[in-house]
């Protein structure tokens, strides 16, 4: 099995799987700028881009998740409002390890 | 305000690179796992450079299924990217071609919010400061993978290490860096109900195209708010 760095396919799927992907991360671009003048409905859609997306992988992980995930994210979520991200990261983390060393979830 | 360096995008960037080691070592395991050699799990992480979309590739790598559908979930999970790539017009527009072309190659999520606050912070994302994040955060994937591809099962079940909720609280951080704007709660919590639904009703990973396009419709059809080059309360604090 491992006779060959690489298997023929495998590496023809992830040369085309680099593409594709690099092809998402210039084609929204490639697009904007064939227009001429960015109407202010676009920009304002574009302006909620971040916040749209990003929403996207926070929601259902928090939905989907145990209770002691739930729990964990509230709790960062009330530290992040006062404290800068890596500490809301780690407080988050840690009380989710607490929770299920303990059993609490 | 001047323009920040590649040493402070460095800095920037430590947080988020701590949260994607667990995953590039849980995908150097998986991919091992799979099949796959330690180079093309290498390869793989060093030219996509997405981590979601290469975990759903090497799942669907032995299920026979044939090439042309393997790419297009890669595509369809990376379909977000279109979305920043669009965005970042407005964020990058003193870049030469030749820095938007290697910029954008890596632009993962945490890239482009970050890319996003700066602009909004200090008026202008300069190239080093940019790549500065960059360089730490795949620096970072690609020691992860080699890791995990390495050491296999010795990184075990992420789950009981709370890694699992350390790029959703992440996420969130940088969600919440944004709430001083005129349309972000209508904004967010219409993107939180369409991912919600979709994620129910048409499955993963359409719930995160389906449920950015619902918040950015949103922002569309509401009526302009107030300039949104506000600064932000948080500004710096992910440093």
């Amino acid at each position: 099995m491992m006779d060959a760095l690489f298997d023929p396919q495998t590496l023809f799927i992830i040369i085309a799987g680099a593409v594709a992907t690099y092809l998402t991360r210039v084609g929204g671009y490639v697009l904007m700028v064939r227009m001429k003048t960015i109407p202010p409905r676009v920009e304002a859609g574009l302006n909620a881009v971040p916040v749209a997306v990003l929403t996207t992988l926070v929601a259902p992980a928090f939905f989907e998740g145990g209770y002691e995930v739930k729990l964990a994210m509230v709790f960062a979520l009330v530290i992040g409002l006062r404290f800068p991200g890596l500490i809301m990261l780690i407080s988050g983390w840690a009380l989710v390890v607490a929770m299920r060393y303990f059993s609490i979830a | 305000m001047s323009v920040s360096t590649f040493q402070s995008g460095v800095k920037r960037g430590l947080p988020v690179t701590l949260s994607v080691i667990p995953f590039g070592a849980l995908f150097g395991a998986v991919a091992i796992d799979n099949g796959l050699t330690i180079a093309e799990a290498v390869l793989m992480s060093g030219t996509l450079y997405a981590g979601a979309s290469q975990l759903v590739g090497i799942e669907l790598f032995n299920q026979n299924l044939p090439a042309w559908l393997v790419i297009l979930s890669i595509f369809a999970v990376n379909f977000r990217h279109v979305l920043y790539s669009a965005a970042m017009v407005r964020v990058v527009p003193d870049w030469s071609v030749a820095k938007k072309a290697v910029g954008f190659f890596f632009m993962v999520d945490p890239q482009f919010a970050e890319a996003v606050r700066e602009k909004e912070m200090r008026g202008k994302v300069g190239f080093a400061w940019y790549m500065g994040y960059a360089l730490i955060v795949y620096t970072g994937w690609m020691i992860s993978t080699v890791a995990g591809a390495s050491l296999g099962n010795l990184i075990g079940d992420p789950k009981a290490a709370g890694f699992d909720v350390l790029l959703p609280v992440y996420f969130m951080g940088m969600v919440m860096g944004f709430r001083k704007r005129g349309n972000f709660y209508p904004v967010m919590l219409a993107s939180a109900i369409g991912a919600i639904a979709a994620f129910h009703f048409v499955g993963s990973p359409w719930h995160v195209s389906i449920g950015a396009m619902t918040g950015i419709l949103l922002a569309v059809i509401l009526p302009p708010a107030r300039p949104e080059t506000e600064v932000t309360e948080a500004s710096g604090e992910h440093a």
